[in-house]
């Protein structure tokens, strides 16, 4: 077993190593033009909020001050490097800028917030308006040369408002998004690898362990969910490690059933017994022979779990029992959404957003279960 | 209900073609076939799997998945209607009613949920409205009629309480239950026993006599066809490529292709081996019991005995046959004596007993006993190259072997069965049937073993490539002196290969000996009956065998 990644002679190309059914799946997944260009919006979606760092961000991306190149987004500079006194530089503050400005240049995101930068320069009390709804005179009204400020830029609009305690909403929604998905990628991936360990061991051996195994599980979902994370969440701060944690205690169970039954059906397969046969162990007759099987319920089920593990995190921000308070979080969007009903464009950017990544997804795995669905023909 | 041109033939099939739509390209499946079938007369369609015989058979009654089916040419006159062309409502009125069908596998076509009386009194109340009494009587006649024992306590059985025989039975008597012009058969005996293929072979061609139907019977069996048909049709590869009188073909075959059909039944006896040769394998009244349990307790309140005491020796080079119906634990013995399955008794192997050892232990004997399984579509992982397939039990019995003098023995091994070792990296799916079982039998052969476990081998196969096996594994057998059990139902093949045979019934030996005794003087009831329907399709007195 030690090198079978030795190169072959003549190994097929990676198009040819498809077996034909697998080409039919990836036909049938394509023919899906709405789930197909879902998962290029997604991907898009997530690939530009992954760098959100780069878009969204209160401090500048490169500085050059006096013939030296700076990058406050790696490091921190203390104000004192611009003549200030402060142990940690704020570049929005035009003394700063001006000091900059007279010995070199500045160059900004496009989005001059992050998701916890507050607006100081409020024309109009928190939260705001969309910068495009209110006249020049208004928006720059702030600032101390008015319209003539080198601040009054795009840079500086807030695309659609400010949440009630003056943050950027856009910039929120980026960094809100991301951490929404990574957390449910994270949360789906871990709980499929215990979901899948805890059904193929159940369907492989059966009999006793499947049968200890599956009530402990029964009685295992029957723990109130909900009430052990507002126990937990009054005692400690749920970090985004800890909140993933404890979600996962009960999400893993999601998967057990469709593996531990394509294990049960498979494990009496010929090709099992073979194997059998010929010595190979549990270990590997699983990993080699039966995962295979089983990995079809499992993709067809992941879209789908992704998608829970978000709406999981989204509803807890809701309540406020979900990561700290500060985060980016949609789900917080949506409170304060219902918080402020008189700035509607909180709670229409929450409500579009979440309904918005929800539907690519389920429209991404309605493809998927089509691409695997062997009764599906395509003429 | 008749009106038969007594000039034209009741079944007239004119240049039929099908093609199948597989991504985006027209298969053709049938290639302008024609044949006529004339009232009470039977007609046998022979081919190998893939010869599109039972393509031909289903679009006679447009049973074929349209719109991805389709029929480039042909008519298919029945009663001087065409068919093909026909609106759905007079294909209806037809099917089930004037031409009935048989499938292969009478559990799949049984409604699993549906009673015995409900199944066949549907077909009544469908053609000919009739009310639940009158159908009720009518079941019972049918039942009667093909033989079924009991007919009253049967109506409210469901199919999987009957046997496969009795499914059968059941089938035909749907079948019949509107007294068609035309029964099309395809397959019915294919999945049954040879004994209850005899049975039914025999009540078919007793039910054609009686009811002046006419028989479209479609095999890829000669013995059944030269029992039971009027005319031949051969086809292959969507053509048939000849017709005739059934004696004609037999005796004076003209195309190449039935000659080579003919001769391709599995010939040659087993090598002798010495009375003195060491002896492989040995057990001693092996028992494998199954526990039935009930109650709340799950208390054992008796035992489904697969095995109920055998005793054998198998001595060097030498095969043991075992021959029986489906259920005489025949398997389950093999199985036991490779400890695949748990057993009571001792197993002794080359003067070790292999009772007792743990699965670890076990593993490293597993090198030197392998089986050879019967389904060579479901023995193979279709998700591994057939490299990888034949190096997974080299890596584990062979580890001190680098990557490249694996594949060389891996290289080595499918030349030996036949297999181009180029295409090596290729997926089982990419083989026939005959291909992947000589893949199959490498993937045992690479591990150098003593002994192979031969679980019915060759029948899953077409009869010419079942030839071809044979030769293969009696080659190989010479070559490396290797010991066989050899497990299957088909007598001819185990006359082919076998020195000696054990005949097992209900887990107990019924007779022993060597091969010669057992297939020209068999001494029980149950041998004969065996072999007389194995050999010459002829049934048993009654009592002798399941029905």
């Amino acid at each position: 077993m030690s090198n079978k990644d030795m190169t072959k002679p003549a190994k097929p190309s990676f198009r040819d190593r498809l077996s034909p059914l697998n080409q039919r799946r990836l036909k049938s997944f394509k023919a899906n033009r709405r789930g197909y260009i879902s998962l290029w919006l997604f991907l898009a979606l997530f690939l530009v909020t992954l760098f959100a760092e780069l878009i969204a961000n209160d401090k500048p991306l490169l500085v050059s001050y006096k013939g030296e190149i700076l990058s406050p987004l790696m490091t921190d500079y203390p104000e004192t490097k611009f003549g200030g006194f402060l142990p940690v530089t704020d570049y929005r503050d035009p003394f700063i800028q001006d000091e900059i400005d007279a010995n070199g240049w500045i160059l900004w995101a496009p989005i001059r917030y992050s998701y916890k930068t507050v607006n100081m320069d409020l024309p109009v009390p928190a939260p705001a308006p969309p910068s495009w709804m209110l006249d020049k005179e208004v928006r720059c009204a702030p600032f101390d040369e008015g319209v003539n400020d080198r601040n009054c830029t795009i840079g500086n609009w807030n695309w659609i408002g400010t949440d009630d305690q003056g943050r950027d909403v856009l910039a929120r929604l980026i960094y809100g998004f991301r951490i929404s998905v990574l957390f449910g990628l994270t949360l789906t991936f871990f709980s499929s690898i215990i979901g899948v360990t805890a059904g193929a061991v159940q369907g492989y051996f059966g009999g006793l362990t499947d049968l200890i195994f599956q009530r402990f599980i029964e009685i295992w979902t029957s723990v109130p969910q909900l009430y052990l994370l507002l126990i937990i969440a009054a005692i400690i701060t749920p970090s985004f490690w800890i909140l993933l944690s404890i979600l996962l205690l009960f999400s893993w169970v999601a998967l057990v059933g469709v593996v531990r039954a394509e294990f049960l059906r498979a494990r009496n397969f010929e090709y099992v017994s073979a194997a059998r046969a010929l010595g190979v162990s549990n270990r590997t007759i699983m990993l080699r022979h039966l995962l295979p099987n089983a990995m079809v319920a499992t993709l067809t089920f992941m879209p789908f779990i992704l998608n829970g593990s978000i709406t999981t995190l989204t509803s807890l921000d809701f309540l406020g029992f979900g990561l700290p308070p500060g985060s980016p979080s949609l789900g917080e969007l949506l409170a304060q959404g219902k918080k402020n009903i008189e700035a509607p464009w909180l709670g229409i950017t929450g409500f579009l957003s979440i309904s918005i990544m929800l539907s690519l997804l389920i429209f991404i795995g309605e493809a998927v279960r089509d691409a695997f669905d062997p009764r599906k023909t395509f003429h | 209900m008749t009106k038969t041109h007594s000039s034209s033939p009741l079944l007239s099939v004119k240049d039929l073609s099908v093609a199948f739509m597989q991504e985006g390209k027209e298969q053709l499946a049938v290639d302008r076939i024609s044949f006529d079938l004339e009232k009470g007369e039977t007609m046998a369609l022979v081919g190998e799997s893939g010869s599109g015989k039972s393509v031909s058979a289903l679009s006679i009654l447009k049973l074929l998945p349209y719109p991805a089916a389709s029929h480039p040419s042909g008519q298919v006159l029945f009663d001087g209607v065409d068919l093909l062309n026909a609106p759905d409502k007079t294909l209806r009125s037809v099917r089930g009613n004037r031409i009935s069908m048989i499938f292969q596998e009478p559990m799949s076509s049984l409604n699993p949920l549906h009673t015995v009386e409900k199944q066949i009194g549907e077909v009544l109340s469908i053609h000919h409205g009739m009310g639940e009494k009158q159908a009720r009587a009518r079941v019972l006649e049918l039942l009667n009629d093909v033989g079924i024992r009991e007919p009253e306590k049967r109506l409210k059985s469901y199919p999987h309480q009957l046997s496969g025989g009795q499914r059968q039975r059941v089938m035909i008597a749907m079948a019949l239950a509107n007294e068609p012009e035309l029964l099309i058969a395809d397959e019915p005996t294919t999945a049954l026993d040879v004994t209850v293929q005899a049975q039914i072979l025999e009540l078919l061609r007793k039910l054609q006599k009686t009811h002046g139907m006419a028989l479209l019977f479609i095999t890829h069996d000669l013995g059944i066809v030269e029992k039971l048909a009027d005319k031949v049709c051969v086809m292959t590869k969507g053509q048939i490529v000849e017709h005739g009188p059934t004696e004609q073909i037999f005796s004076t075959p003209s195309h190449a292709y039935t000659k080579h059909l003919l001769n391709s039944e599995p010939s040659g006896r087993a090598r002798p081996v010495a009375d003195d040769a060491p002896i492989v394998l040995e057990t001693d009244d092996l028992k494998v019991w199954f526990p039935i349990k009930r109650g709340f307790l799950r208390k054992t309140v008796g035992h489904i005995k697969a095995v109920d005491g055998i005793s054998l020796a198998i001595r060097s080079g030498e095969t043991l046959g075992i021959v029986g119906e489906s259920g005489s634990g025949k398997t389950t013995l093999g199985l036991a004596l490779l400890r695949m399955i748990s057993s009571k008794g001792p197993i002794v192997f080359q003067g070790n007993a292999l009772d007792g050892l743990d699965s670890k232990a076990m593993r490293e004997k597993r090198g030197d006993l392998q089986i050879v399984f019967q389904d060579p579509f479901g023995s193979l992982s279709p998700r591994m190259s057939i490299a990888q397939i034949v190096d997974e039990g080299l890596e584990i019995h062979a580890p001190h072997l680098s990557a490249q003098e694996r594949d060389a023995k891996v290289v080595a091994v499918l030349k030996e069965v036949g297999i181009d070792p180029e295409t090596r990296h290729r997926y089982p799916h990419e083989f026939s049937g005959g291909q992947r079982q000589r893949i199959s039998i490498a993937r045992a052969m690479v591990l150098e073993p003593k002994f192979v476990m031969l679980d019915e081998p060759t029948s899953a196969l077409d009869m010419s490539v079942q030839a071809q096996v044979v030769d293969l594994l009696r080659d190989l057998q010479a070559k490396h002196d290797l010991t066989y059990l050899f497990i299957s139902h088909d007598l001819k093949v185990v006359r082919a290969l076998s020195n000696r045979v054990i005949v097992m019934r209900n887990g107990k030996v019924v007779e022993e000996g060597i091969v010669e005794r057992i297939f020209d003087a068999p001494e029980t009831d149950y041998t004969k009956a065996l072999m007389a329907a194995a050999l010459r399709m002829e049934t048993a007195p009654e009592g002798v065998v399941a029905d």
